[in-house]
Parts: C-alpha cells; structure tokens; sequence
C-alpha cells in the first residue's frame, strides 16, 4: 500500500516517516471478542486494510464531513421525535400547558408537536437540534458541492460520485421540505398551499396529481401521514443508500489532494485512519454535534406555537420558506404574470408558476449533474485526475461555478424582496425588476469579472515565482529611493504556483470530407472546438524553470538589455551592484 | 471511441495528438521544459514531540477537556430533574429563554463538544503528524481480470442456455417490463380520488343552502354581518354561512375553507372605476375571494391608502378600484369578485356564488 518509488522525488520518503511496515510491527495476537469475531466473518484483512487508508489534511474537505455529521445528527434526533410526534391531521381540542392556544381545535400533528415544545421534558432541545441539524446539513451539503465543483474534484473517476452527489443534495432539499412541512402550523400549511398550486400548474395533469397527492381536495388529512412516511422511510433510505455509495466511492477512489510538495496524480499524502483520522474525523463528528446542540440550546427555530395551526384563511406577512427552498420561492416571485395563457381548447398554461417550481429543481440539479461530462467533452481529457485545481488554474470553469452561484443567489434573495422593501424602505415592485434583470445580466458579468480576477491571480503567483515574495522590508538607499525587498521562493513555496497544466484549446482539422462535403461530424466537432476556445482561449502559462533563469539574470545583471516595459527594466536601474548585494545579504535568512 | 487515431497536424503545425473526429489538441510545446516536484517538505517537529512537559501538558488539556464533557453530562443528568418545565429567564442579548432548554441544551453541548474538541487537540499534539504516502493505482481493472469478467457472464449466460433459447429472453423481458405496472397503478391509481371537478365549485354555490342566498359571516366567529358594521376602509374576513354545517360535523372544513375565503372592504364607491364591480356590491362595500389566483395564499393584506390587495406569499398586487386586475406579481389573473347583497334582516348575503373557479390556475379550470 505505501510503497516506496526512490526513481521519484515526489514519492520518496523522509527518513522519519513512517512506513506500512511499522504500524504492523508490534502486532499482538488476535484474542477476545475480536479474535472470535474474526474467526466467524474472517474481517481482519479489510479492518486492516481500512485503519490503513490514507486521508490527506485540508479544512475545505471537512465541508463534507460536516453534512454528514449533521445527518447522523438528524437521524438520530429524528428517531426521538417519532416518538412523540403524530402523523395525523384529525383536529383535537388543544389542551397542553402552552396556554394561548389552549381550546383552540388543532390538527394532531400539531398538538403533538406542541406537546414535544412544551411538555416532553427536553422535547424542544431534541426538536430544535433536529431543525438546526437540518439547515446545516443542507448548507454544508452546498458548501461541500461548491468545494468539489471548484477544485475539479469531479472530474474522471469521480463522476459517478458527483452524480450521486447531485441526487443526495436534491433529496435533502426535498426531505427538508417534507420534514419542516409536517408540524402542520400556519406558516408549514402555508408552503403545502404553495406546493398544491405548484402542482395544480403542471400541463394536462396538474389537478389530477395534486388530487393524488392530498388524497383529495386540498388540504384533506391525508398529506402529513403521507410527507410523514417519506420524511422518515421513503427518502431517508435512498439518503442513506445513496451515502454508503457516496463514501465507499470516496475509499474506492482514494480522497483527492491539493497540489503541494511531494504531492503527486499518483499517490495521496496524509494521515492514516487508524489512529490520526479516527481521532479528528470521530472527535469532529462531537464538534459538529456539540456546536448543533449549543445552537439549539440558545437560538428558537420555527416556534410553531406563534404561528398557531394551519387554517387557510388567515396568513403572516414575510411567509418564506426554510432557505434552502428560497431559490424555488423567489423564481416565482420573479416570473411575471403574463407568462400564463389560455390556448384553443381553453386549456390554461400556468406557465408562470410551473418553470418556476415544477421544471426548476430538476432542471437546476440535472444540469448540475451533467456538467463533469460536458467539461470532459469540451476538454477531450480522459485521464484520472487526483490532484486538485486551484480555481484559479481553471478561469472558465470557476466563473461558470460563480456565474450560477449568482443566478442562485438572485433567485435567492427575490425570495426576501418583500423583506428588503421593509428592512430598506424600498419599493418591493423596483426590486423585483432590479431581481429580473438581474437574472438575465448578473451571471455574464460575474462570469466575466471572476476570469479576469482568476487570470490576474494567475498573473500575481507568475510574479511571485518570478520577482519572489514581498518581505515587507523596505530600503532606503543613499540616493533616496525606496525599494521592498523580494526575497526568492524555495522549492516548496514555488511548487504549487507552478505545478498546474494549462490546456490549449482544441484546434478544428477536416472539417469537410475528402469530397469537399461537410461531414456531420465535423459540425458537432466545431461546437466542440469552439466551446474549447471559449474555456482555454485566455491562459496564463505556469512559469517555467527557463523563464525562471531568465528572471534571476536579469535581477544579477541589471546592465543586461531588457525587453522594453518589462517590470525588470524599471526595477533594476541605478546602482545594481550595491543593492543587489544588500538583496543577497537579506536573502541568506 | 479510437484513442489511438493518429491525424494531420492542425494550422499552427505543431505536433499534434488526435482525439476522435478530427479535433486535435496542441500538444504543449513547453511539456519538456516544467519543474520538478520537490518531494515531501522536510518534517517540523512539534513542541510536545521533543519537550516531555509540553507533551504532559497537552496530556492535561485533552483530559481536562473529556473532563470537561463528563462534568457536561453529569449538570444534565441534575438539571433534567431539577429544572422546573415553566421557568424562564432573561438571557442576555437573546431574550426571555426557557430554562430547561438552555441549560438541558448547554450542559448537553457542552460534554458532546468537549468529546470533540478533546480528541481533535489529542490527534493534534500528541499522535503521530508524519505524513504517510499511499500509492493510487489506475482506477480500471487490468485487461486480464476485464475478459475474466466478461468471460464468466458469457460462460453463464451460455450455460443457462440464454442465447440458445430466445423464447425465454423475450418473454423473461416481457414480463420483468410489466410486473411494475400492477404496482405502479395500484400506488398511483389508488392514492386519491379525480373528481377535481370539485375544483371549480365553492360553498358559496346557493345548491348548498337548498337555493337560498347565503349569507356573509365573520371568520372565525361565525357570525353575520350587517352593511352598517362595515365603515369605510374596514376589512372582514369573511365565511359563508354554510361553513357552519361542516364546522358542526367537524368534517372537510379546512377543505371548504380553503375554497371559500373572502375578503370583504368597503370604500368610497367613486372610487370604484368598473361597473360591475359597483353593481355587484353594496355602497361601496365589496367582496372578492381572498385565495390568490396565483398559487393560493390566503391575500390577507390591505392597503388603505392606495386600495392595493397584497399576497404575502409571493407579493401579487391587486387593485381594488379595477376590479381588483392584477397591477404587479407574479398572479395573472383578478381575484373572483363574489356578487352581494342586503337581505331583509339588513345582513349581507351572497345569492349567486362566484362565477368562475377560485384560487389557482389548472389545466381545465376554463373547460
């Protein structure tokens, strides 16, 4: 397993790292319960071969941890609130200890999530670990996805598990969507309203789905007990099969690096589980729970006791939806109204609700889903790819990432346009149209504003190997100018500024047949090339140990010619010798 | 896809490596000429791995830390029993909080956080930080095991006379590509009633009131009102009067709700610039359905000043004095106006229902 190349630097060891061999040295016979265990199921080989494996240190990569500690969090929290709550929306006379809505005749979903508030005694701490759980889960889901989206972690072989990745974020959403549905308050009956309308949009078959869905004519007492069983079996069970699959992939796969010293595409350098990653990835799993629990302690989520129960006729101004459904909320605030229509037949086409609810979600995360293999089309890469991009090494497709990040957001905050109008005494109808714009204009002009920042970032590390890092010591030389001191990056500083490849763009070549026709091929290989243009047409090549030379010749003989408007030029005039030699002093420490 | 396709070198006549489709990449000239990885960095020794008091005194903090979470556990084991369910205090820059959940809450974080916060300063100070290398290794399997695999299933294939028996493939995929459908239709087919008919209809229909006109009751009282109880500019939400039979069996009043809504307002009829609309109130005093025509929130905000009707789901803005026409938001059409009237005892009824469905929109809501 960790085997040593001595032909390559990257992979050499240090003469005091550790090696496979020794965590085996001091091996005790197997005896106990692990002894008798393994005699039956034989699973000290995999045990083994697990506590081995090797994870590689970044903060970025505890994102994903993160959303799964939150879910165990949720599952476990989960499992004790089924023990309280009813599934039922058959109204009973309210007659808890939360005194305002004693009387008032209540669904039972709902008094039994009052009674977990106010009369399970430790029953709102489990329900608002179980809420906060929730919303971080979701956040920490996205931020993972960004996470991987940015550094390219999904490219070959790890497609597949950024599918799988896509369907478990959707599902979260939609498994919170069902949970934070089920107290049956006014502001969870609110967005059941919502969704039936959704539903009624759908061409042809809306009345007849949202007829199934309720069991009837809205709201009916069927859908609780319904979101019920699909928030605690049906989605949990994909999630969790969809998870295993997610992390045994990330074993299967060996966890991608970022680039550094010693770091290779063919090896991974980190920790091993047993007993590094056992200690900080268990003991983060307490930190996440502990952090939830703090949160839980201290700050109310959803008090459905101020809501009051769900009755169709009253509503709370600023209802909004748990965030992770903001998007969906503020595209239908953004649709106009006139995309609806009546067409010959008077059929009614809700068109300005259904792009909005219905088409969205699964528009938004299959195209989510199918970027790594457009990026691997457009690229015509089909290596393995272990070692991580810096985003800025990948211009294009970190503006993409960013440019619907801003359509998201947009999206996201129209579902509090009514919200900024109050906090900002604004209108609410300039803001919405501001939103619209936005929309169509924001993401090209983030698009184009994160490449330029990507290539000047770019640009800036070139510097950096070439002219060195600032050190911060400014000289003052007898003649009166001032100058910073650079002093020289070392080996290991260097390597991640200049350890990336930059792909040219694919060049078109036959693009008729022999007989001077087009071929058909040659039209899909022109988009193709010209998609390639588009990602790999603006680049900024990693310095090269030549350049490097040059750069270093230039600073130790200023005299030397240099080409016109080169930094160089400007830098090293006057007297070069006698600061050049100051520089060499300063560079020694 | 032909990988190994070798094609004429593309405009800039570099070399060229050919990809299928005659698409080529330039190869990168520089390829050669790139620097080397300089192999791991070498290894800095913590504090605690050369100087034995700093190792101890890490050794404390971890256990001060699990003892932290200990002494964490044992405060909510007390608390549990000891703090009284009502009590609440003022917690500073948080608010009137409940006891019980932010000590429950606090003591419980605090002995699960400090399991973490332990075990991570432990792994960090004390347990080994040589990086350890691991080899990756081609994800594909090797051709050898690739024609095992495909081996062993033709082998099977073959032994279960697959090929050889074409009756059986064809039926065996007739009848896995059917056995779903029974099971699908049952779930779906039996999961609500159609008659979405229903949709079109509201209590407001006088065929629930043997004929009658029905009259306009305040929500959630019940009770009827009368034209001079409603002074310009006021606002009543309004049920029909046939609600009180559902409310009274205790069945399908939410559904019946959920259709019948009103929002009930008077203003100055001058105001009022469609004629129906005037004729179809009283003085000025209107009645329109309150679910939005959007996706059918209740429309339960009123504007006095500008007569504007406002969904607080998803901001449509409707007009009172048009006829209550859509003038900003996402919602097409105007709220249902509801016809009303004075009876003889002086309260407002409603004798004609609504002349088209209410709330959302829906495939056949014109048919």
């Amino acid at each position: 397993m960790t085997t040593i190349n001595e032909s390559r630097p990257a992979q050499g060891l240090r003469a005091d790292d550790r090696r496979d061999e020794q965590v085996h040295e001091s091996t005790k016979p197997l005896g106990g319960i692990a002894g008798w265990v393994d005699d039956r199921v034989g699973a000290a080989k995999g045990v083994s071969f697990l506590l081995k494996k090797v994870f590689p240190d970044h903060w970025s990569f505890m994102l994903g941890e993160i959303a799964m500690y939150s879910m165990i969090v949720c599952l476990l929290t989960g499992a004790f609130l089924t023990f309280w709550f009813v599934p039922s929306q058959t109204l009973v006379p309210y007659d808890g200890s939360y005194i305002p809505l004693q009387g008032v005749m209540v669904s039972d979903a709902y008094r039994s999530t009052l009674d977990i508030s106010f009369d399970i005694r430790g029953g709102l701490l489990i329900r608002q670990i179980h809420h906060w759980g929730a919303l971080i889960f979701i956040v920490a889901v996205f931020a993972h996805m960004a996470r991987v989206f940015f550094t390219g972690a999904f490219r070959k072989p790890r497609e597949i598990n950024w599918v799988f990745g896509t369907i478990l974020s959707m599902l979260a959403c939609i498994e919170g969507f069902a949970g934070y549905s089920l107290p049956d308050d006014l502001l969870s009956g609110t967005g059941i309203r919502a969704m039936n309308g959704f539903v009624q949009s759908i061409p042809v078959v809306g009345s007849y789905v949202s007829y199934f869905i309720f069991g009837g004519a809205f709201p009916g007492e069927a859908i609780v007990p319904r979101l019920y069983s699909v928030h605690i079996l049906l989605i949990p069970a994909i999630l969790i099969g969809l998870f295993t699959a997610h992390i045994l992939l990330v074993f299967v796969h060996k966890h991608t690096q970022y680039p550094g010293p010693g770091r290779t595409n063919t090896n991974v350098v980190g920790y091993p589980l047993m007993p590094v990653y056992i200690a900080k990835a268990g003991g983060f799993f307490f930190m996440v729970f502990g952090v939830i629990t703090l949160i839980s302690a201290l700050f109310t989520i959803n008090p459905i006791w101020a809501y009051g129960p769900y009755d169709p006729s009253p509503v709370t101004a600023g209802s909004q939806p748990d965030w992770y459904m903001g998007f969906a909320d503020g595209a239908l605030r953004l649709l106009p109204g006139w995309f609806e229509f009546v067409s010959w037949g008077d059929f009614t086409w809700s068109m300005n609700i259904f792009p909005g609810s219905i088409l969205l979600l699964p528009i938004m995360w299959g195209v989510i889903g199918a970027y790594p293999f457009v990026e691997s089309w457009v690229t015509g890469d089909k290596r393995e790819h272990h070692l991580l991009d810096r985003p800025r090494n990948a211009p294009t497709r970190t503006a993409i990432g960013v440019a619907g990040i801003t359509m998201y957001c947009v999206l996201f905050f129209a579902a509090g346009n009514d919200l900024i109008a109050i906090k900002l005494h604004l209108s609410i109808n300039d803001i919405t149209m501001a939103l619209r714009t936005l929309f169509f204009i924001g993401p090209p002009i983030a698009f184009w504003i994160t490449k330029r920042i990507c290539l000047s970032l770019q640009r800036a590390d070139r510097e950096k190997v070439l002219h060195g890092r600032e050190t911060g010591t400014i000289w003052r030389y007898p003649d009166g100018r001032f100058e910073e001191i650079h002093a020289p990056l070392t080996p290991n500083e260097r390597w991640p500024l200049v350890q990336h490849e930059v792909p040219e763009p694919l060049q078109i070549i036959a693009e008729k047949d022999e007989n001077g026709v087009d071929s058909p091929i040659a039209r899909k290989e022109r988009l193709r090339a010209k998609l390639s243009h588009f990602y790999f047409v603006d680049r900024v090549a990693p310095v090269t140990p030549a350049e490097l030379e040059a750069a270093h010749h230039a600073h130790d003989e200023p005299h030397a010619a240099l080409p016109a408007g080169e930094h160089e030029a400007l830098e090293s005039t006057g007297a070069g010798a006698e600061r050049e030699s100051i520089k060499a002093d300063k560079r020694l420490d | 896809m032909n990988d190994n396709e070798t094609t004429a070198p593309g405009e800039s006549g570099a070399l060229v490596s050919a990809t299928p489709g005659g698409v080529v990449a330039q190869s990168q000239a520089d390829a050669v000429d790139r620097f080397e990885n300089p192999g791991l960095p070498p290894h800095v020794h913590r504090l605690a791995d050369d100087d034995e008091s700093a190792a101890k005194r890490a050794e404390r903090q971890v256990a001060t830390m699990f003892g932290l979470s200990m002494l964490g556990a044992l405060v909510f084991l007390v608390a549990y029993f000891v703090v009284p369910d009502e009590s609440t205090f003022y917690f500073p820059g948080i608010g009137i909080a409940s006891t019980q959940n932010v000590v429950l809450g606090v003591s419980l974080g605090i002995s699960i956080l400090m399991i973490g916060l332990g075990a991570v300063h432990w792994a960090k100070t004390l347990m080994p930080d040589t990086e350890v290398v691991e080899e990756r290794h081609l994800q594909a399997s090797s051709p050898e095991d690739r024609a095992k695999a495909v081996a062993s299933v033709s082998k099977g294939g073959e032994a279960a006379q697959l090929p050889r028996r074409p009756l059986i493939k064809y039926t065996l995929g007739g009848a896995l590509g059917l056995f779903a459908l029974p099971l699908g239709l049952q779930v779906a087919g039996s999961l609500g009633p159609t008659d979405v008919e229903e949709l079109k209809t509201t209590i407001w229909d006088p065929s629930y009131n043997d004929g009658k006109p029905i009259r306009l009751m305040r929500d959630p009282e019940m009770t009827p009102i009368k034209l001079e109880d409603v002074t310009n500019g006021s606002v009543f939400h309004v049920m029909p009067e046939t609600l009180q039979k559902f409310i009274d069996e205790g069945k399908h009043v939410l559904e019946a709700k959920a259709k019948a809504a009103v929002i009930l307002i008077r203003l100055d009829p001058e105001l009022i610039k469609v004629q129906k609309a005037r004729d179809w109130g009283v003085d000025g005093t209107v009645a329109y359905s309150k679910i939005c025509t959007h996706v059918g929130c209740a429309v339960g905000l009123y504007e006095q000043q500008t007569h504007h009707l406002l969904c607080p789901c998803h901001q449509s803005t409707f007009d009172l004095t048009e006829d209550c026409t859509v003038i900003f938001g996402p919602a097409k059409r105007p709220l249902p106006q509801l016809k009303i009237q004075v009876d003889d005892a002086g309260y407002l009824v409603a004798p004609q229902g609504f002349d088209q469905p209410v709330g959302p929109s829906f495939w056949e809501r014109l048919r």
